[in-house]
């Protein structure tokens, strides 16, 4: 009998096995889960290949369009130039374009330091300044410098910061307050959910009515007196916005336990006399699963909208850094004359939201027990 | 069914009895007061200020004043907006509140619905995707993204409507905040709509009225929709007493008198009588509803009985 | 039956489903035709395609299913016509009744009113004449009280009585045919009888066709003219009840009539040891209550039972539902809480702890009836079977715990190389063995087996009766064998409780009881499970 032993046994597929067949073969979800990495992996490593850093401020590009091709513009050149002189205090007296770079030949009053080519360094549009010639009296310099080209695909904010960079950053903080608040949300749950739901009885009863206080506060005080205690931490914040989010899994969670727990298999663990903590963690909580799973994805893009929400309300996270629902808020004040800056997050945080929506959608066709 | 009204409302006491305390203590261990924040304040005038409010008496004595007021209808002043009771401040915008949130409440149920029926029916075809689609955009795009853009669109390019205002409550006004408030509601219910009838035209019993051939106006519209109308009651309720109780971002881009403007920034302010006054009335409005959904759950239901 | 048409015809008739695993065929061309007055029973076990042939026939098919062939009612092609075509004839000339009694009704409607849809649809009557009208329907389904049940919820009604509503329905617009999907199966055998009285007498006065759909052979016996059986989609074999059920010509059939338990079970020596015994079970639940609520509603589940249980014997108890006998199982190995004496081994166990309860789980296992819902969906059949094992022997390694698992499923004849698969990928048949494996790989000396061939078709059942038997003469083990089937009991038991409404009727060796039962609600018990016929006359007048 024990030589059976080495018979190697066959490979069981598990319904977790099944679900992922099912949701592979589900193209609106695959196509979600698709974008989802590649907007992570976008939000990750974009702001690296931007070739802006998301506090540098471009005081010569405050609030330009969007555009394909490099700036400056050959018409804003003129326009750059005369801002500089004037901080020069120098006259221009003529400048021409060749190839990559610029001459240009000023005048003074007086006679002209040749430090002030600084400015051409200081000045985010221009590099490598030089003196070509100088005048007997010093009062005629002539400069060459080049023009520094940048690229803004998705326009510049309201101080002159590369919007790409910065939809990217945000959906880092944006995607990672989602996960982690999603997260808090799912542990604190199922624990209290499958206890609650498992114990039933009074001690059920008591738990669940702490539940339904809590749910009686409105949640945006919750979250106000959280944001107050916590200051602007916002892993700490969201930390606790997660903390209050638990309420909806907790119920799902305990509905779950209670139905599983009248189930055959658990009056069978009973009989033989497996402890109570045992048959939480090896009946309860893995049965549970599959509807948290789908709750936790339909929950991310809540708590991401939640968040949004509050950097509207102005209690989000802070400059310099920023998020999809900060940009938006931004975007919003600027509706008339700077539509991109609220329609490119818009469209970041949307098209996640729904890519999640779907996978949920997905996942619970997948998870469905109905259809095993 | 009356006994049980009266003990839910009796076990209603223990609950707003919990809320007022939690939110009470709450609010007071949170760093800061109502006159903290504002500069230029002698410490001897903050003085005087807390002893006119009683905000320098212990804490507890505090609370029990407050109970004791609230159990007479005493919501106290407001600390910043000083010429106002927060009893006045409900009288004034509770009922723009409430009309307005009702407004939308309505719309939702009926739009919703109507698209969540028409998606059941239609399972995994066009129409059902696009609802699908639609349910999805309306719950994941912001409520200040679309006030602002139908501002751009309805008030400033085409000038239909104004662009803000209540206008004493005036149709072209309202369309706007009612809509935008809407538009999340009536996605979550065409969603929730859309699965219970699937749940429901699955029933054993619909089969028997099918094989009874009583037509499949009777099937849908008695058999089906009335059960596919619990998780819509069930959900209506909560979201009842979120919309009447005033949005903060609706009222705000759309400028309304409403009680939604209040609740944020009397919490920051601390503005402590006017943000319990808010918790109490939202606890209230909660809490009723979710005796009023039960009810109309023992209305449609007849396995329901409350005695 | 040549010449005149029969009332309905199904030719070639096949359907398919779409599913995500690919495509079903689950009735391939089948040939059936039903004449006036005549029953004709469609006997298969569960997959076996009986249901679906003539959910095609009524347009009932699931979304993903589609039909082809012929369905022929009095000569009407109707297979494939529109809804509102196909509705003048669903419920007017041919209408269907379905196993499931408790959920076959619109719980959120009253009888009168589901009642009345039927007749105002298809008689066109109007409300009032209506409602007279379903007053008749009721009295003729031998309903009490009819004007009163009128206002009532199915959910007020027991299981029996709504099946009695659902026949009233179904005859409402007087069809020709009435299909009925295993219209028994899920009530008491009692009610069983009656029901099948009722629809026999209703035959007779309408001079309908009837489609009877069963997995039962003694049913189709007793109940109809003639038998189709049907297996993988396809008719095996078709012709007069009599003929086909005691001279079958193909061996499935054969097969399904020998599948009928048989055998009897010799009594333990009088000097075996007594392994449990109980004294004076007493089992309440409360319902309801609550702080304030007032006080809770008490229901007395087991009324005063003792049971005495010697090594090597097997003690059927039988009873319906609601008769306590399941909770009675529970209670004697305190899955439930109960008041009164129980010993194991002499030992008392009635105020033993979780951890003084332990040492006595290794010696008491259960096997329960829903092969689904007993074994953890997310557990592999070898950790499912180890469990036991990891709870009371913490010290055995790896290696021998999975030897034990191995020996265990061999025990219980299934391959030990699919130990690491889970529940989902075996039959109800292999299930069922995993759960018993799970109970013997503790080496138990008593098992409490709450109905583990209730929901088996016959010859899966067989099998598990086989090997119960095997096992206990092999371990010597005791079998508290609870069941509302009358015939399993029999062939496995020596000693019979009969339970009802929480108390014992009757309890003696095996023949005694079957033989000579003393008890009236035995003799009707058996009557009904034996002798359909017999049972007949007290049945349509007792109105359930």
């Amino acid at each position: 009998m024990t030589e059976l032993v080495l018979s190697r046994p066959v490979k069981g597929r598990s319904l977790w096995i099944d679900a992922w067949r099912r949701l592979t073969a589900n193209r609106a979800a695959v196509v979600s889960v698709v974008y989802l990495l590649l907007m992570g992996v976008a939000c990750l490593v974009g702001p690296l290949l931007t070739g802006h850093h998301y506090t540098t401020i471009y005081t010569d590009y405050v609030r330009v369009p969007p555009s394909l091709t490099a700036y400056p513009k050959p018409d804003q050149i003129s326009g750059m130039l005369d801002e500089l002189i004037r901080r020069m205090r120098v006259d221009l007296v003529a400048w021409n374009d060749q190839d990559d770079r610029i001459s240009l030949t000023i005048r003074s009053s007086r006679p002209i330091d040749p430090r002030v080519v600084r400015y051409f360094d200081r000045s985010s549009s221009f590099a490598d300044p030089k003196v070509e010639t100088t005048s007997p009296d010093g009062l005629t310099l002539t400069l060459s410098t080049a023009v520094a080209k940048h690229y803004f695909l998705f326009g510049t904010d309201n101080t002159g910061r590369d919007l790409l960079t910065r939809t990217l950053i945000a959906g880092r903080v944006s995607l990672a307050i989602g996960l982690l608040a999603g997260l808090t949300a799912v542990v604190i749950g199922v624990i209290y959910g499958a206890t609650a739901g498992y114990l039933g009885g009074r001690i059920d009863d008591i738990m669940m009515r702490i539940v339904d206080v809590l749910y009686s506060l409105p949640f945006i005080f919750l979250v106000i007196m959280l944001v107050v205690f916590f200051g602007r931490n916002f892993v700490l914040m969201f930390i606790a916005v997660g903390a209050v989010q638990w309420l909806d899994m907790a119920r799902i969670v305990r509905g779950q336990a209670l139905s599983i727990r009248r189930q055959e298999y658990v009056q069978a663990a009973l009989a033989l006399g497996v402890s109570p903590l045992g048959i939480l963690w090896r009946h309860v909580v893995p049965n549970t699963l599959g509807p948290v799973a789908v709750y936790m994805t339909l929950l991310v893009p809540q708590v991401i909208l939640l968040e949004s929400f509050l950097s509207y309300l102005g209690l989000g996270v802070q400059e310099p850094l920023t998020s999809w629902g900060v940009l938006i808020a931004q975007g919003a004040k600027n509706i008339p004359s700077a539509t991109w800056l609220l329609i490119f997050p818009s469209i970041f945080l949307t098209s996640t939201l729904f890519a999640l929506n779907f996978l949920g959608d997905g996942l619970r066709d997948a998870l469905d027990p109905k259809d095993r | 069914m009356l006994r049980y009204v009266l003990r839910r409302l009796l076990t209603a006491i223990p609950t707003l009895f919990l809320i007022v305390t939690l939110s009470f203590f709450l609010l007071r261990v949170a760093p800061g007061g109502p006159f903290s924040q504002e500069r230029g304040l002698s410490p001897e005038v903050r003085a005087n200020l807390e002893r006119v409010y009683q905000l320098d008496a212990p804490l507890w004595r505090q609370y029990l004043s407050y109970l004791g007021n609230l159990l007479h209808g005493d919501f106290g002043p407001s600390y910043n907006l000083p010429d106002f009771t927060v009893a006045d401040l409900f009288r004034v915008g509770l009922p723009v509140s409430v009309q307005l949130g009702a407004s939308a409440l309505v719309l939702a149920l009926i739009l919703g619905s109507i698209l969540g029926i028409v998606a059941a029916l239609r399972q995994n075809r066009g129409v059902d995707y696009a609802v699908v689609a639609l349910a999805t955009a309306g719950s994941t795009i912001p409520t200040f993204v679309i006030a602002p853009l139908y501002q751009l669109v309805f008030a400033l390019t085409l000038a239909w409507v104004p662009v803000a205002g209540w206008g004493g409550g005036a149709l072209v006004n309202k369309i706007g905040p009612a809509l935008t408030l809407a538009l999340p509601q009536i996605a979550i219910v065409a969603r929730l709509m859309r699965g219970a009838m699937i749940e429901a035209l699955r029933a054993n019993h619909i089969r028997t009225a099918r094989a009874l051939g009583l037509g499949s106006w009777s099937v849908v519209v008695k058999h089906a929709l009335r059960g596919a109308l619990l998780p819509i009651i069930s959900y209506a309720g909560p979201a009842a007493a979120a919309l009447l109780t005033g949005s903060v971002v609706v009222e705000t881009v759309f400028a309304i008198p409403g009680v939604g403007r209040y609740f944020v920034d009397a919490a920051l302010n601390r503005d402590y009588t006017l943000v319990m006054g808010t918790v109490v009335v939202i606890a209230v409005f909660v809490i009723m509803f979710n005796l009023i959904v039960d009810l109309l759950y023992a209305l449609v239901d007849p396995r329901v009985r409350y005695d | 039956m040549g010449e005149t048409t029969p009332l309905l015809e199904l030719a070639n008739l096949d359907v398919r489903f779409d599913t995500a695993d690919g495509e079903v065929h689950a009735v391939r061309g089948i040939n059936l035709t039903v004449a006036p007055g005549e029953t004709l029973a469609v006997v298969g076990e569960s997959g076996s395609g009986k249901s679906q042939a003539m959910m095609a026939a009524m347009g009932l098919l699931a979304k993903n299913g589609r039909a082809t062939g012929s369905v022929r009612y009095r000569g009407r092609e109707i297979l494939g016509l529109p809804a509102r075509a196909l509705d003048e004839i669903r419920g007017a000339k041919i209408a269907m009744i379905f196993q499931e009694p408790m959920t076959s009704l619109d719980p959120l409607y009253t009888i009168g009113n589901q009642l009345a849809e039927p007749l105002m649809r298809h008689k066109r009557l109007g409300a009032k004449a209506a409602r007279q009208r379903a007053v008749e329907l009721l009295t003729l389904v031998g309903i009490p009280d009819p004007e009163r049940r009128l206002r009532a919820y199915p959910h007020e009604l027991s299981g029996g009585q709504r099946q009695r509503v659902m026949i009233a329905m179904a005859l409402a617009a007087e069809p020709d045919v009435l299909i009925a999907d295993e219209p028994t199966t899920a009530l008491d055998v009692t009610v069983q009888a009656q029901i099948l009285e009722l629809l026999r007498s209703l035959q007779q006065r309408f001079h309908m066709g009837i489609v009877f759909i069963t997995h039962d052979l003694g049913l189709a016996r007793h109940f109809a003219d003639r038998v189709a059986v049907m297996r993988y989609g396809q008719v095996v074999e078709e012709g007069p009840a009599l003929r086909v059920l005691t001279r079958p010509e193909h061996d499935y059939t054969r097969m399904l009539l020998a599948a009928e338990p048989t055998g009897t079970k010799a009594p333990p020596p009088d000097d075996a040891p007594i392994v449990l015994e109980a004294r004076a079970i007493d089992v309440t639940f409360q319902i309801g209550g609550g702080l304030l609520a007032g006080p809770p509603l008490e229901i007395r589940a087991v009324d005063k039972v003792s049971v005495t249980l010697k090594q090597g014997q097997t003690i059927g108890i039988v009873g319906e539902s609601g008769s306590g006998k399941s909770t009675l199982g529970r209670a004697l190995i305190r899955l439930i809480h109960s008041e009164g004496d129980i010993r194991l081994f002499g030992q008392p166990i009635g105020g033993l702890d979780a951890a003084g309860l332990r040492a006595l789980r290794r010696q008491v296992q259960i096997v329960f009836q829903d092969p689904y819902g007993s074994l953890s969906p997310r557990m592999t059949v070898g950790e499912i079977v180890s469990e036991g094992l990891r709870v009371h022997e913490p010290q055995l390694d790896a290696r021998t715990r999975e030897q034990q698992v191995i020996a265990a499923l061999e025990d219980v004849t299934l391959d030990p190389s699919l130990r690491n698969r889970y529940p989902h990928e075996f039959s109800g048949g292999q299930r069922q063995r995993i759960a018993i494996a799970r109970a013997i790989v503790l080496k138990p000396r008593v098992l409490v087996l709450d109905e583990p061939t209730s929901a088996l078709d016959r010859s899966v059942q067989k099998g598990i009766v086989e090997l119960l038997r095997r096992l206990q003469r092999e371990y010597g083990l005791s079998y508290l064998f609870i069941s509302h089937d009358l015939s399993v009991v029999r062939a496995l038991s020596d000693w019979i409780m009969v339970m009802r409404r929480g108390q014992l009727v009757e309890a003696g060796p095996t023949e005694e009881v079957y033989g000579a039962p003393a008890a009236a609600y035995t003799r009707e018990l058996i009557a009904a499970a034996y002798g359909l016929t017999d049972a007949q006359e007290g049945a349509a007048s007792a109105g359930n």
